[in-house]
């Protein structure tokens, strides 16, 4: 008995090592996992033609975009349900900026938009107290509401081909612009998260409110901050989406706060606040952007892929949260 | 090998009696954390109708061994017997069937239920119907108070009581079920003394009742006075177990700190000189309290800050760090009138506080002890907006070496360390913004008498290092043995003033001078309060 029992104490670090890892690599596990199933089952559906994959890359960068900023809003224990109907927004700003003003108006207003209802959800969050989940709830609204009717819900055109090849459409060489935008907020991201004195007072936050804010830190500033910048990548996935498909429209965006929230807790960030990665919300983008992409080439039809999307989904944050849990 | 072990010069062990003596029988508890050895070899036997303390400093192992007996971990070796029976499952529910019944210092009470729901919480009375019977409920809770004595209204939303009320609700919580064997973890700790009269009133009826009761405190009075026998662990072995009568305050506190035991007895008669005032508080008032505090503190002094629990020294402590703002009066720091309304701007100010909560307002605790002690200081280890890893590096260790924190490595999270080890985080935390004025809310809390004295050495040191100290407490050994002069608070105001000269007398051996003060300080404190 003492023999098993020893045993049982030597094995149980490493046990608890490989959890540890376990629950940090599944993401890691689950993208090759799957990116491996499409590749057999979808060979002749030319899965893995290079055109195919980069369009995975293209499709999922303005979620990416998002992801790292949500990362922030999440790590600061706060959340932004608004980013989808931003992106909405920022589209049709920027569509009609650029019909009068050209190139450099449309991409101030278009931020611009984003600024601002950032500064309002900020300011609604840490001065009058409402919880970031209903600010951001009532300005998805209003954002969506704004993107109707200043475009009379109809799609607006954009003529101005650098724009387009800008902000989404262009190519440099084989790469396509949209990854170099991921790759250059990932990389900004990342440092500023784990490297920057912001990053980690926006851990700080979310980890204890009360001891950051004894330590210094003020944390309602920290907490307007991540909703601006929420809000302000937002707008700029929104004028990816009007570069990339040369117009802008309010239903650019719709839904996408729930896959930029799977992003990121796909990648290990909690929803609890204190912690995150940024390189984790990516992959959860791309992976998220797999998933969508496979369905569709296995021919399932609308519904089935949100049924399947949603199962997948639930299934890989069970597996990636399950010692959070114990 | 037991024998190397089992150190000690009382052998009070009950000889070859049976285990079926004992309510519980706790044999040769070993317990490993990663290649840490928590528990080696570990003994306790508690008898039925005994109350029995479990002594030890932080990282002696107590929580460790109350974690296995409660059944949340399981031991690497050992036998437990409970009534004579071996238990052979490890989990908390194994645990509660077998009678074992467990009081935390952190509350498990849930604030917008009443007293009587809580209490009932997940075994609530039936009505016919399978509807909760609140009715019979709330006459059952009313029942159990009267039986105790405890005044507290059965309807009573648990977030509108006060701590101590909290706590003998989560007591008689864990009484309701009858359990043949209570542990309770700093019970007291919450409590004014009329209420740790009250529990140990309860806790003799229980004890008359045949129940075994296990205490784990700090306050080592409480534990001369209420305890059978004791238990001593000391960095994870067992020590010794002694009736009361075998063991004075010196024999505990020598086994517990060990050889390199100090004695807080010893009242630092230091200084002497004090410098410029450089905290001055006139006619201060809080929104609520405190109330017209005139103060001054001068440069190499500390002042003792003393009172009942709710008289308003911690809100002393969040005015002067600026947590809430000044509402009536003025302070000044370094001569210089300020009106801080943040802890941002306090720190800026040159003032630290260490808060009375560690867990809730001194760490973010699932992070590592590097990232909490570079916390305040982000702007000094930053270039260019980014943290520069060697300099974070620097300080982290320069702290962990300069307060001795017993830490795996500086990236462990604070979750890993003992109490004890914690607060010196939160010291470090306040010590690296480099402060002249340290504001220091209970910061022996909760923590091993090792610890205490090394804090109250540190709060000494740096009165030389010319900071001025505030020091806040509620422990009077710990006041008398630090303070220059002491100040009492009563209902938000400064109700008298004494210096260190005036209570302790030359005369008599240390720890004789020492109990005379503490007397003297009791009673002054009794004194301001009987005057409203």
């Amino acid at each position: 008995m003492t023999d098993s029992l020893s045993r049982k104490a030597a094995a149980s670090p490493m046990l608890s090592y490989l959890l540890r890892s376990w629950r940090r690599g599944v993401l890691y596990i689950g993208f090759v996992g799957i990116f491996a199933f499409f590749s057999v089952t979808l060979m002749d559906q030319g899965f893995l033609d290079p055109d195919n994959l980069l369009n995975i890359v293209r499709q999922t960068a303005m979620i990416s975009v998002m992801a790292v900023a949500m990362t922030f809003v999440l790590a600061a224990g706060e959340i932004d349900l608004s980013v989808g109907s931003v992106a909405g927004l920022a589209s049709v700003i920027t569509a009609l900026a650029i019909h009068d003003y050209g190139f450099v108006g449309g991409v101030i207003a278009g931020i611009a938009s984003g600024v601002i209802v950032g500064i309002v959800n900020g300011l609604l969050t840490t001065r009058v107290g409402i919880p970031s989940f209903l600010t951001t709830l009532a300005t998805m609204g209003i954002a969506t509401g704004t993107s109707m009717w200043v475009s009379h819900t109809a799609a607006i055109p954009i003529l101005n081909r650098s724009y387009s090849f800008v902000f989404g459409g262009g190519n440099l060489g084989p790469i396509p612009v949209l990854f170099l935008w991921v790759l250059v907020i990932g990389v900004v991201g990342h440092i500023a998260l784990r490297k920057s004195s912001f990053g980690r007072r926006v851990l700080a936050t979310g980890g204890n409110d009360t001891a950051a804010h004894y330590s210094g830190v003020d944390t309602k500033a920290i907490k307007a901050r991540v909703l601006i910048i929420s809000s302000t990548m937002a707008a700029l996935a929104g004028m990816l989406y009007a570069g990339r498909l040369q117009s802008g429209r309010f239903q650019f965006g719709e839904g996408d706060e729930l896959s930029v929230i799977a992003a990121a807790v796909l990648g290990g960030t909690s929803l609890m606040g204190g912690s995150g990665t940024i390189i984790g919300s990516i992959v959860g983008a791309l992976m998220i952007g797999l998933i969508n992409n496979g369905l569709v080439l296995l021919g399932l039809d609308y519904s089935q892929q949100l049924i399947a999307r949603g199962v997948i989904i639930i299934l890989a944050v069970a597996l990636s949260q399950r010692d959070a849990l114990r | 090998m037991s024998s190397t072990i089992h150190q000690g010069a009382v052998q009070a062990r009950q000889p070859a009696g049976t285990s079926a003596d004992f309510a519980i029988s706790m044999k040769g508890i070993t317990k490993t954390f990663g290649g840490v050895k928590a528990l080696l070899n570990v003994d306790l036997e508690v008898e039925r109708g005994e109350i029995h303390a479990l002594l030890g400093g932080n990282g002696a192992g107590k929580s460790t061994l109350l974690k296995i007996l409660r059944g949340v971990q399981s031991p690497d070796a050992g036998v437990i017997r409970v009534g004579g029976e071996v238990l052979a499952e490890h989990s908390t529910e194994a645990s509660r069937r077998a009678g074992i019944a467990m009081i935390f210092q952190e509350m498990s009470l849930i604030p917008t239920l009443s007293a009587a729901q809580n209490i009932f919480l997940n075994r609530e009375p039936k009505t016919a119907t399978g509807l909760i019977d609140d009715g019979e409920c709330r006459r059952q809770a009313r029942a159990l108070f009267e039986e105790f004595h405890v005044a507290i209204d059965p309807d009573e939303l648990v977030g509108n009581m006060s701590s101590g009320q909290r706590q003998l609700t989560e007591i008689v919580k864990a009484i309701s079920q009858r359990s043949k064997i209570l542990v309770l973890d700093e019970p007291s700790s919450a409590l004014t003394e009329t209420e740790v009269e009250l529990l140990f009133g309860i806790l003799r009826q229980l004890k008359n009742d045949g129940v075994a009761i296990i205490y784990v405190s700090h306050r080592m009075e409480e534990i001369m006075r209420i305890a059978d026998r004791a238990t001593i662990l000391r960095d994870g072995r067992y020590v010794l177990t002694a009736t009361m009568a075998e063991l004075s305050l010196d024999k505990i506190i020598t086994h517990i700190v060990g050889q390199e035991g100090r004695n807080l007895a010893m009242p630092q008669r230091g200084v002497s000189q004090t410098g410029e005032a450089i905290l001055e508080l006139h006619a201060a008032s809080g929104p609520v309290k405190p109330i017209g505090v005139d103060l001054t503190v001068h440069r190499g002094e500390v002042v003792g800050v003393a009172g009942l629990l709710g008289s308003g020294r911690s809100s002393l402590a969040r005015l002067v760090y600026g947590i809430t703002p000044l509402a009536s009066g003025s302070m000044r720091v370094k001569g210089e009138a300020v009106h801080l309304n943040s802890p941002a701007e306090a720190i800026a100010a040159g003032i630290a506080l260490i808060p009375e909560n560690r867990l809730r307002e001194g760490l973010v605790a699932r992070h590592s002890v590097a990232s909490n002690i570079c916390l305040p200081v982000l702007d000094r280890l930053s270039r260019w907006l980014l943290v520069s890893t060697e300099r974070a590096g620097k300080l982290v260790n320069e702290h962990i070496v300069s307060l001795k924190v017993k830490t795996d490595s500086p990236e462990a999270s604070m979750l890993s360390l003992s109490g004890g080890n914690q607060q010196k985080v939160v010291l470090a935390k306040g010590l690296a913004t480099l402060p002249d004025i340290l504001v220091l809310d209970e910061p022996t809390a909760g923590i091993d008498i090792g610890s205490k004295t090394e804090i109250v050495t540190l709060i000494r040191d740096m009165a030389h290092a010319n900071k001025a100290v505030l020091l806040i407490s509620s422990e009077p050994s710990e006041l008398i043995a630090a303070s220059d002069r002491i100040v009492v608070m009563a209902d938000g105001r400064l109700a008298a003033e004494v210096a260190i000269s005036d209570i302790v007398s030359d005369e008599g051996d240390p720890a004789e001078r020492l109990q005379n003060a503490q007397q003297r300080l009791q009673l002054l404190i009794q004194k301001v309060n009987a005057n409203d």
